[in-house]
């Protein structure tokens, strides 16, 4: 196999694991602070693309055209309406069973992500179709031999990268995060210490499902495709890969991320090559299996969470 | 003024009563039309929907029909599970009378056993793997349309007489997709070509992009894809995100609009689609179709098998025009049908319920249209696939 093959397998993959650890972030912050599971998240996603798609829709009738405006707009209204769903379900769903056994709110968030895909399919306009999603970014090609990188595909790949530092700055380097970190440690001693823990968690959960909405855009940029079920698979994903990485550490989360993307990536290649007449399509029952295989290795994820460094 | 208002609404109300007298002498007749309505490939069930429709609405304006028609429409989503729900729904139906069922290969074979079982008379509309007719003998099944065989003799023929040598398969991992890779490699063989790759993707499937990358490395001609819309749209997308500079080969599985809405005029250019059958507008009762369809202003056209669906309502109300409503006599009565004109040509089924259909339709997509390859700028030689 030549470099430049190599190269663009490794793209692919890069491209994949950006948008499955900006899921597994969100899961891995709800599970910091909270010790919670919220398995809505992926279809927190969905509804995020589907807004910005509406929000697209919206100002090419109202005969706004400048794609960056566009996309800025697009980004703005999916992470903004997104971040106040996650405060929503922070406050109204998951917070006011605290005392509850954590099984009542995956059971809780898991049927709320069920009713978020059917309320998708059947109140967005001809919603059980798949949408085509814009192109709103460049398309240049750069060719290096058997290698082709799109600058769309670039930019995507930096902005998810800029969404995941810029979170990762925010809880290492503020006082919002700082207070996060706290929480997350010992809800009851921040409590003491005189910080709102409710005000934490939403503002958390703003965050996770901000970042989620951006996700579910990338994505629609990336496939120029959406549809009432992304989330769904994303969701299970994003969710193993926060487990393998280790729930509640956010470097877990984006190597799990990376990890599980990387052994999609492998399973295509290497399994129809392999074993003749195992088609590709099982790349997931391969990555899946893996997954268990690390979990069995590694119980408590690849970086092991210390309560010292929890989030 | 004031007088003639009075007229006109005295004269309306007369029209009315006489109508609905009219209506009231005929016995109401139920049909069943099954299709994807939601999904992926909800265009081309809609086409078949409307179709089917319009073939009911002509029916019913003619005075000297026997019975008042009803289409029943259910979903079927283009998924098995929901499909044998539908079937069993309008076959436990009494009032029901016989069914133009199924776009879907994978939703028409899973429901033959239901409409067997039942004694549930149907004529598939648009599904084309040849197992829904051929591997068993159901008296109850029928076919107005071609099956997947005789597409891809013609698609592999066609394709190496091009020049074409080296071919990359890409295709669903249901029935359909696997046929469709069976056939087309069993001719392609035949007529000389050499796959080089083969990848089978699932029918949900969102990233192509580790499949398409060592596609690429294998340096095929052409992509030959078996499979629906949906994911025919990605994969071409993805090739295009890839840099993967191949001809862009589909069965009839991608022949809608819905595959040209979802890619742009620009990247779906040169994509290819065999189906069997002509353009509406070449068959023999085309025009009156293409027109009366256009008359009932229906929101979405009628796709590839629209004319297949109209043909195969219209069949099954001549039918019971014949023999009136009884299942049983119906299934006897569509036993016998042989040379009877409809506007997709003439109608024969063989043993097995499934129409002799000749002519196989080369496709190309040209400048936002699925053009016929004859009348093409590429047929002509004015342009080259690439």
């Amino acid at each position: 196999m030549d470099v430049g093959l190599l190269g663009q397998y490794v793209a692919n993959g890069l491209m994949l694991g950006m948008i499955y650890a900006m899921v597994a972030v969100g899961f891995t912050l709800f599970f910091g602070v909270l010790d919670v599971i919220q398995f809505s998240h992926g279809d927190v996603l969905t509804v995020g693309a589907f807004a910005g798609l509406a929000t697209y829709i919206g100002l090419t009738l109202a005969g706004i055209a400048s794609p960056w405006l566009q996309l800025a707009a697009v980004l703005l209204v999916a992470v903004a309406a997104m971040a106040l769903l996650g405060a929503l379900i922070g406050k109204y769903l998951v917070l006011p069973l605290r005392a509850a056994p954590p099984l009542n709110v995956l059971l809780l968030t898991l049927m709320l992500g069920a009713a978020l895909r059917e309320c998708v399919r059947l109140f967005y306009p001809q919603g059980a179709n798949p949408k085509p999603f814009p192109r709103l970014l460049p398309a240049d090609t750069l060719a290096l031999g058997s290698f082709s990188l799109r600058l769309d595909n670039a930019l995507l790949l930096a902005a998810g990268l800029a969404a995941i530092a810029a979170v990762h700055l925010v809880i290492t380097r503020t006082r919002l995060g700082l207070a996060i970190r706290a929480v997350a440690q010992d809800a009851e001693t921040a409590r003491i210490m005189g910080i709102d823990f409710e005000r934490i968690v939403l503002v958390t959960f703003a965050l996770g499902s901000g970042l989620a909405a951006a996700a579910g855009v990338m994505n629609g940029l990336y496939y120029n495709e959406i549809n009432f079920s992304i989330g769904l698979l994303l969701g299970v994903i994003g969710f193993s890969a926060a487990v393998v990485g280790g729930l509640g550490n956010i470097y877990g989360a984006i190597l799990g991320g990376f990890l599980f993307a990387a052994l999609q990536t492998i399973g295509a290649v290497l399994l129809p090559a392999i074993f003749r007449g195992v088609p590709s399509a099982y790349k997931d029952v391969f990555a899946f299996a893996a997954v268990i295989a690390f979990m069995a290795w590694r119980p408590t994820g690849l970086i092991a969470e210390r309560s010292a460094e929890r989030v | 003024m004031r007088i003639s208002a009075v007229r006109c609404a005295v004269a309306f109300a007369a029209v009315i009563t006489a109508a609905g007298s009219a209506q009231a002498q005929k016995q109401t007749v139920k049909l069943a039309f099954i299709g994807p309505l939601t999904g992926g490939v909800s265009a081309n069930g809609i086409g078949g929907r409307n179709s089917a429709d319009l073939a009911v609405r002509l029916r019913n304006d003619e005075a000297k029909a026997k019975y008042k028609y009803e289409l029943v429409s259910l979903d079927d989503e283009c998924k098995p599970n929901i499909a044998v729900q539908a079937a069993t729904k309008a076959a436990s139906d009494n009032s029901i009378i016989a069914g133009v069922t199924h776009y879907c290969s994978v939703t028409a074979i899973a429901t033959v056993d239901t409409y067997h079982k039942f004694g549930f008379p149907v004529v598939v509309w648009g599904a084309v793997l040849p197992d829904i007719t051929y591997r068993n003998k159901y008296a109850e099944v029928h076919r107005v349309n071609g099956t997947m065989i005789n597409q891809n003799d013609v698609a592999a023929k066609f394709m190496t007489g091009l020049g074409f040598k080296r071919w990359v398969v890409i295709h669903d991992t249901t029935d359909y997709g696997k046929a469709h890779d069976k056939y087309f490699t069993d001719y392609l063989n035949k007529y000389g070509g050499q796959i080089v790759g083969r990848f089978g993707v699932t029918a949900d499937q969102q990233d192509f992009t580790a499949e398409l990358t060592k596609a690429k490395e294998l340096k095929p001609d052409v992509i030959y894809f078996g499979g629906l819309t949906p994911i025919g749209v990605r994969i071409r997308s993805q090739m295009d995100r890839l840099g993967l500079q191949a001809v862009f080969e589909g069965t009839s599985g991608i022949k809608s609009d819905a595959y040209i809405e979802g890619l742009g005029a620009k990247l779906a250019e040169g994509s290819l689609s065999f189906i069997e059958g002509a353009p509406a507008e070449k068959l023999p009762g085309g025009n009156f179709f293409t027109s009366q369809y256009a008359a009932q202003r229906y929101d979405q056209g009628p796709e590839a098998y629209g004319p297949f669906a109209f043909a195969a309502a219209s069949l099954l109300m001549d039918v019971i025009e014949k023999v009136g409503p009884n299942r049983k006599r119906v299934i006897d009565e569509l036993a016998k049908v042989k040379d009877r004109d409809s506007i997709i040509g003439k109608i024969t089924f063989d043993d097995h319920g499934q129409n002799v259909v000749p002519l196989i339709s080369k496709y190309v997509v040209q400048d936002g249209k699925w053009v016929l390859w004859e009348d093409s700028d590429y047929g002509q030689g004015k342009r080259k696939l690439k």
